[in-house]
């Protein structure tokens, strides 16, 4: 169970929500209205005020590296530090399945990067953010970049992680993939900035 | 010591070499007459001042001046460290770091050298401790400064990858490993350089010194090799220790990245 209390994103409304272990929450809301932002600081990748617990334990009780192996964050914009996938592995860490899962050959492992097509960089990203199988996954647009067969295969991987009792958080701009994976939804209304617009102007 | 004594009126023949730069900057309209002028004149004075405040200090033979003296030679080159341009790691954290590191190493380099290569008696003659300091100086400087400035441009051109290491959990030392190398190779270059041509290239600036003044070659070959030595130690060490204080300062204690706390990267990020 990962449950947020009075989570205070600079700009944005304190937020409290509770996501029962294998299930997914969508984060919906306009363009600027904070899901990454949100989704970065359960992370604990930028500073809020507030709680975040996963079954119990806040987020200040083990270190930033142990909640992040604990909660993982995965970009809508991947970003890679060496030149093969490998290098991005943990060791030891055996991936031929969740590959094979993802319809890719095994040989992308030790292919340039720069060489494969964002589609495949992208599914890499997701095979990356779930290797080491972290208990939540906050999924910002992990389909973005795919066509249909492509989306429906990590689509088919993201049920997998539910049913494995992991939580899932999702942000999509496809109504019909929140339909299709999300068992609630929590609307992020406005960006913060508006917010205090029309505060300042009542 | 029976070089050569150079007397006012060969200094004034060698400033006449000036016109030199004076009359290819009218030709050329290179209009740096005024920068030329204003550099040569710095040049002199604080030559002039330095060789009027040494001799002074030597003759005190007082730790105090000899302590004075180095301390504002610290404070110059922290000054110097902060002016350098396009360095992107800004603010106060910043300089106070790099007066740090230079305070911290380079008298920890010096002291080395005086205890344990040199052992003048007394251990802190003026004579020998602020040339030793104003050498490492120089070159810590330099190490330091190009340490930060690799730095700085790795996180900026590279942040989206140290913060996708952060966020697979990877310890804030480990996220920046691939930048940290690459500053600490970049600040290990020049000295590198200057080993490798020394005495074949070019004759160090402190051995040529020492032979005009009249010093036995082998002599000023030995205490030049000391010095490079020394040298190099403070080098790697400054550069390292202002390499791994700026990702301290960069980061926090949850292990995250905080660049807004430098506000030239964070202007650049957003």
């Amino acid at each position: 169970m990962l449950r947020v209390d009075y989570l205070s994103v600079p700009g944005l409304p304190t937020l409290s929500f509770e996501v029962p272990s294998g299930e997914c929450l969508a984060v919906e809301g306009p363009t600027g209205s904070g899901k990454t932002r949100v989704l970065r600081a359960i992370a604990d990748l930028d500073p809020a005020d507030g709680y975040v617990l996963l079954d119990g334990v806040e987020r200040r009780e083990v270190s930033g590296p142990e909640w992040r192996r604990r909660i993982r964050f995965a970009s809508a914009e991947p970003a890679w530090w060496a030149p093969t996938m490998r290098e991005h592995l943990p060791h030891g860490v055996k991936v031929d399945r969740l590959l094979a899962a993802l319809g890719l050959d095994k040989a992308v492992l030790d292919w340039p990067l720069a060489e494969l097509s964002t589609g495949e960089r992208q599914r890499l990203a997701f095979l990356r953010a779930i290797a080491d199988e972290p208990r939540v996954l906050l999924l910002d647009e992990p389909t973005s970049a795919l066509d249909a067969t492509s989306v429906a295969v990590v689509e088919e991987l993201i049920k997998f992680q539910l049913l494995a009792d992991r939580t899932v958080l999702l942000v999509s701009h496809d109504p019909g993939q929140i339909a299709r994976l999300a068992h609630a939804r929590l609307l992020l209304a406005g960006s913060g900035r508006l917010h205090r617009a029309e505060s300042a102007a009542a | 010591m029976n070089g050569a004594a150079v007397s006012y009126a060969d200094l004034a023949l060698a400033g006449a070499l000036l016109l030199v730069n004076g009359i290819i900057s009218v030709a050329f309209g290179l209009r740096l007459e005024r920068s030329l002028a204003i550099a040569a004149v710095r040049m002199v004075v604080q030559l002039a001042a330095v060789g009027f405040a040494l001799k002074f200090v030597f003759a005190q033979a007082s730790p105090v001046w000899t302590a004075l003296l180095a301390v504002a030679m610290v404070v110059f080159a922290g000054l110097e460290l902060a002016r350098h341009d396009g360095n992107r790691l800004r603010g106060w954290l910043v300089h106070g770091l790099g007066s740090g590191t230079l305070l911290l190493v380079g008298g920890a380099a010096t002291l080395y050298a005086l205890f344990v290569v040199v052992g003048p008696e007394p251990w802190h003659s003026p004579r020998y401790a602020l040339p030793i300091l104003g050498m490492v100086l120089g070159n810590v400087l330099t190490s330091v400064s190009l340490a930060l400035q690799t730095l700085g441009d790795g996180v900026a051109r590279e942040r989206a990858a140290i913060d996708a290491r952060l966020a697979l959990g990877a310890s804030r030392f480990a996220a920046f490993r691939g930048v940290l190398r690459r500053s600490l190779r970049t600040a290990a270059t020049p000295l590198l350089n200057t080993m490798a041509v020394a005495g074949v290239v070019t004759l160090p600036d402190m051995m040529a010194g020492q032979l005009l003044a009249g010093a036995d070659p082998a002599e000023a070959a030995k205490s030049q090799i000391m010095i490079l030595f020394v040298v190099s130690a403070a080098s790697a060490l400054g550069a390292l220790v202002a390499a791994l204080g700026s990702v301290l300062l960069l980061t926090d204690r949850r292990h995250r990245l905080r660049l807004e706390r430098l506000r030239a990267l964070a202007r650049e990020g957003a």
